[in-house]
């Protein structure tokens, strides 16, 4: 899942180090449209929904955030 | 009641006294009072208003908080013999009813701020479509009160609303702090629009007397009376007598008009800001900040990041990211996809809500196609902006200008020349005048009218003119000592003789060339007509 989910944001990124970087919003890496694109990607991709409450810092500054929040989201749905 | 009048400053010092004197536990109680007071002043219909405001969002919280707690408590009493589709399906039933319940909140609070703000604009574009179709027939208007403060409270209770839904805080037990929150006096006029969870701890927490925060508040609200007194007031008569009579004040002076008016909302805007943060700071409560020296923003969406900052957070949380990543946007997105390749369909989500959002800010800042119309050029402009970033980036390269200081000063008057030409919609009566007059501007303005004589019938005399040429001086130094740190605390750094003389001239310039007096009637805040 990891994996894929490196994989959204190097597509959007591909300079960036995601498996390291954990300020991707405090440092202004991702901005609107890509938090936006990675919602949907992952709504695609592992069928959960992420809601605007969602989106806090703290839910997409590194990509192991975004794979806790999808894991929390999968064990809810 | 005005923040610049002298019942406002007798009540302030009533209220200090008392604040202080009374034991710490009934601090909040008292600003509670305080605060109803000062809206009943403000005409006691009001109150109802705000009343029924506060009363519906206590009750449908504490009712959507509870649903959180009892699903919390149903889960985990029956973890084991739940499957997991059962506990989707009891997840979802939870959901919808506390979605009515927020639905409930929402219809009613930004239904009474629609109705008395916006049933005159309805009626008035009924009558010109009437018009249009040869109709005789014209439907009165209402004679509606507008609620002091009702935009700004309102936005503040449904974004406390809406956070309680989404499981960002418990709602509040205690009807009276949430009363002071919705009402708490300084921020009623303009803002800030404050969250629950950032005012909370301060709000009602018991605060001692503490002289360093009460004299750097005294500071603050000294430094938004110079703001607001000395150079929005007095600016304020020649912005009226350019934009009402456009026909005289033609040319180069729609520009004067134009940057007169930057002056002023700036003025005006961050100075009520200031004193509402210095009011707080005296009484030990932290209020956020709402400006960061947005002139000096190199582009448009950068200075909506630093002005007006509350306002800004509260449409990209509540507007913005629901409408960009609601599932109808992301299906329509997928749509975009599919037809017209990943470029527009990754962009079309943003564009939408973007201009959902900037539709919403206008039409928030008041009840006429000017705002509507200026709401959306900003937005449009922002779009186009970030449409034309590879090409920015290309000439950047080519050219190596970044970070040059001659290019980021173009930058920074390039946004503010942009942003004041949309301002002008809030000036001019009509949006076909404003262009018109926009027009005027960039093909009949000639240096010499600006030594037509007519420069001196705009109500300002020679020694105004003095005055706001020194108070801007000082506010633009202002701005840039505040590049790399807090004014205030490099004030406090130096020695107490050069504070103290610093202070003291402040404080005659806002006693002596202060825009008030006899005969002077002290104008409301501008943001306070929104």
């Amino acid at each position: 899942m990891m994996d894929e989910i490196l994989t959204i944001l190097q597509d959007l990124h591909p300079d960036v180090d995601f498996e390291s970087c954990d300020t991707l919003i405090d440092d202004g890496i991702l901005d609107s449209f890509d938090i936006v694109t990675i919602i949907a990607e992952i709504n695609d991709e592992f069928d959960v929904k992420i809601g605007a409450e969602q989106i806090v810092p703290e839910n997409f500054n590194s990509a192991e955030a975004l794979w806790d929040l999808v894991r929390r989201l999968e064990d809810d749905e | 009641m005005l923040f610049t009048s002298y019942e406002f400053i007798a009540f302030l010092i009533l209220l200090f006294l008392l604040y202080y004197a009374l034991p710490s536990r009934y601090q909040w109680k008292l600003l509670l009072a305080a605060s109803y007071v000062f809206y009943f002043v403000s005409g006691w219909k009001n109150c109802l208003f705000i009343l029924l405001t506060t009363i519906s969002t206590y009750i449908l919280a504490k009712k959507i908080d509870g649903l959180h707690r009892e699903q919390a408590a149903y889960i985990k009493e029956h973890k084991k013999e739940l499957s997991k589709e059962e506990r989707k399906h009891y997840k979802e039933k939870i959901k919808s009813r506390q979605w009515r319940l927020l639905l409930a909140g929402l219809f009613l609070n930004f239904g009474i701020l629609a109705v008395l703000k916006y049933t005159n604009f309805v009626i008035a574009n009924v009558n010109s479509g009437l018009a249009l179709f040869g109709s005789q027939r014209q439907i009165g208007f209402l004679s509606l009160i507008l609620p002091l403060g009702i935009s700004f409270y309102t936005f503040i209770t449904m974004g406390y609303l809406i956070d309680v839904y989404r499981g960002k805080y418990p709602a509040e037990p205690c009807m009276g702090k949430l009363a002071l929150f919705v009402s708490f006096f300084p921020q009623l006029i303009q803002g800030p629009i404050n969250r629950f969870d950032q005012m909370k701890e301060t709000l009602f927490s018991e605060h001692r007397f503490d002289s360093r925060e009460i004299a750097l508040g005294l500071e603050r609200i000294l430094w938004g009376f110079f703001k607001k007194l000395v150079i929005a007031d007095r600016i304020l008569t020649g912005v009226t007598t350019i934009i009402k009579q456009p026909e005289t004040y033609n040319g180069i002076y729609v520009f004067v008009g134009m940057m007169f008016y930057a002056l002023q909302l700036y003025a005006d805007f961050t100075g009520g800001i200031d004193i509402t943060i210095g009011i707080a700071q005296t009484l030990g409560i932290r209020v956020q900040e709402n400006f960061i020296r947005p002139y000096f923003s190199k582009n448009i969406a950068e200075y909506w990041r630093r002005w007006h900052i509350s306002l800004g957070t509260w449409f990209t949380e509540y507007i913005f990211y629901p409408v960009s990543v609601c599932q109808p946007m992301l299906k329509f997105s997928r749509f975009c996809r599919k037809h017209f390749g990943d470029y527009v369909g990754k962009r079309m989500p943003v564009y939408v809500a973007s201009l959902a959002v900037w539709f919403t800010t206008g039409i928030w800042h008041g009840a006429s196609w000017n705002f509507v119309v200026w709401g959306l050029l900003n937005g449009i402009i922002i779009i186009l902006s970030q449409e034309c970033e590879p090409l920015y980036s290309r000439f950047h390269a080519r050219f190596r200008v970044t970070g040059k200081k001659w290019y980021s000063g173009f930058q920074v008057i390039r946004t503010v020349l942009l942003m004041s030409s949309l301002r002008m919609l809030d000036c001019y009566r009509d949006v076909p005048l404003t262009f018109r007059m926009f027009g005027d501007m960039l093909v009949h303005s000639r240096i010499s009218q600006l030594f037509d004589g007519r420069l001196m019938t705009l109500g300002l005399t020679i020694s105004d003119y003095i005055v706001l040429v020194i108070g801007t001086v000082i506010l633009l130094l202002v701005s840039l000592a505040g590049r790399d740190g807090s004014v205030r605390e490099k004030l406090a750094a130096r020695p107490a003789p050069v504070r103290y003389a610093l202070l003291y001239s402040l404080f005659l310039c806002v006693l002596i060339i202060g825009a008030y007096g006899v005969g002077y009637d002290s104008s409301q805040f501008i943001y306070n007509q929104f």
